[in-house]
């Protein structure tokens, strides 16, 4: 049984406890810990029932430390062993622990980690490499954001919108230590669309499909970011193409238009075109409206301006800048590409180095230094 | 013991070539810089010498205490600090030569031509965090 497979039990017998009378908080804690034992000794030793197993030794983790923090109380244990768990399908169970994860009274980074360690199955040890932060204060960040949502039934809808925000957050961290960041929002996000029946869940799959699609070819040689007008298009994997955009047409089909649907469209025309020039830029432009219609997102705003340089030329992108307020993160770097494309080198230059200092990445810094550099270049050969 | 690797933007002595800011060279040349880089982290790596390295954003702001119920005081950011520091290597060696080597090192990085920049590093040591060999 590989990890992946033994991940995806997690939030079922997270449920399991908690059906059986255990506080979501410690039947989580005591799943986590039946799966860093799990994680030890499966490779040895694999057990036939992986669930029931699971089941077995988190339940067994509960009792110990109930029964100790009772004794330590000088109480009796309110919890009796093993009352049959109701069938409930391990489906609802799943679904409520992502709402319940993603609570919107939780700061997004506990959100994060929460989701990350009860739903997607990960250790806190994990996350925390994923993240960059020391694996205590990861633990940390975890049980104060559990302490936040005790006492939150389980059985009640919740925020589909939070939901959707995190595991997007997760499929941008990218990479992170030996976790595929992306890989598992992917993985979640598809579980979710299983779960429910909205089209933006799909929404948000397809634009992940579509994006992780390009992501051998977001990095040149020495990890050097790539534009996407400047991908090598062949490396991009049509198959994650291919169920990117069939599971968009499903959803846009139930016409029932979201913010996810619009940016997987975008993801979708990009796709589609074999080379940066067979680009449908107007119909990119279309989306960029409706999204701002669905949004009013000043960051909509400013890719909208790009598409907009692209489908009538830099000038009509730079006056469609005008709306943007300059403070936004990437906007000198979007003015420097359009006074590029409009012809005024010497200007874009400066403005290429000018976002370079207020880049938010490395990676970041180093192309729009790299992108000062080319253009000055092109005015002294 | 660790040792702290600090590249300033502004400060510290006289530099000893000036090559101008990155902007200006040409795109290969940035390309040879950033590679060497990111070389000189993974060198590290594989000589189990590595800790940590971040780089710095050149904007920030001093920030200080202004009493109870009050809202911190700011002040800054100054265009014309003397001191601006960009980020950090963050490197655990057996000594001090090795550490002050190492800067030496880093301080090769490539600029225009693929000369060394041989740009001032600092090098500070850290204070332990246990009295060890104290008592």
């Amino acid at each position: 049984m590989n990890e992946p497979l033994l991940r995806e039990l997690v939030p079922a017998v997270i449920g399991v406890l908690v059906r059986r009378g255990a506080d979501f908080a410690s039947a989580e804690d005591a799943v986590q810990e039946a799966l860093i034992r799990a994680l030890d000794t499966w490779p040895d030793d694999p057990p036939r029932d992986p669930k029931a197993w699971l089941v077995a030794v988190g339940w067994r983790k509960f009792l110990d430390t109930s029964r100790a923090e009772a004794s330590r109380r000088g109480r009796e244990l309110a919890v009796q062993a093993g009352p049959p768990a109701d069938p409930a399908p391990a489906t609802d169970d799943t679904l409520r622990l992502y709402f319940l994860c993603a609570h919107p009274t939780l700061p997004q980074a506990s959100a994060v980690a929460l989701t990350l360690r009860a739903v997607g199955g990960l250790t806190t040890r994990q996350i925390a490499t994923a993240y960059l932060v020391p694996e205590a204060t990861m633990a940390q960040r975890i049980s104060r954001a559990k302490r936040r949502i005790a006492g939150l039934p389980l059985d009640q809808p919740g925020d589909l919108g939070t939901v959707l925000r995190v595991l997007y957050l997760v499929f941008n961290e990218g990479y992170g230590g030996d976790v595929d960041l992306a890989a598992e929002a992917i993985r979640l996000t598809r579980q979710l669309a299983h779960l429910t029946d909205e089209p933006e869940v799909a929404g948000l799959l397809a634009l992940m499909l579509l994006h992780h699609a390009r992501r051998a070819s977001r990095t040149g040689p020495g990890g050097r970011l790539v534009p996407l007008g400047e991908q090598d298009r062949s490396r991009w994997d049509t198959g994650l193409n291919t169920e990117g955009v069939a599971i968009l047409q499903a959803a846009l089909a139930r016409d029932r238009p979201g913010e996810y649907q619009a940016q997987a469209a975008i993801a979708a025309l990009h796709a589609d075109a074999r080379t940066t020039s067979e680009t449908d830029w107007v119909q990119i432009v279309e989306w960029y409206d409706e999204l701002l219609r669905l949004t009013g997102s000043p960051v909509v705003r400013l890719n909208r301006a790009v598409a907009v340089g692209e489908a009538d030329g830099p000038q009509a992108g730079l006056t469609a800048l005008a709306d943007v307020h300059p403070d936004l993160p990437r906007y000198t770097a979007v003015t420097a590409y359009l006074h590029e494309r409009a012809g005024h080198l010497e200007y874009a230059a400066e403005l290429y180095a000018e976002a370079s200092r207020a880049a938010a990445s490395v990676p970041e810094r180093d192309h729009l230094i790299r992108e000062a550099a080319r253009v000055r270049h092109l005015l002294r050969p | 013991m660790k040792y702290l690797l600090l590249k300033h933007y502004r400060g510290g002595p006289a530099p000893a070539v000036d090559f101008g800011s990155m902007d200006q060279w040409t795109p290969e040349e940035v390309d040879a810089h950033v590679q060497f880089m990111r070389d000189f982290a993974a060198r590290l790596e594989e000589t189990g010498e590595f800790v940590d390295t971040q780089a710095l954003a050149p904007e920030g702001t001093f920030v200080r205490y202004d009493g109870e119920g009050c809202p911190p005081v700011t002040d800054g950011p100054f265009a014309e600090t003397k001191d601006l520091i960009a980020g950090w290597y963050v490197i655990d060696v057996e000594s001090w030569d090795r550490a002050v080597q190492l800067a030496g090192e880093l301080s090769a990085a490539p600029g225009p031509g693929g000369v060394p920049i041989r740009e001032w590093l600092e090098v500070r040591p850290f204070l332990g965090g246990s009295p060890a060999g104290t008592e």
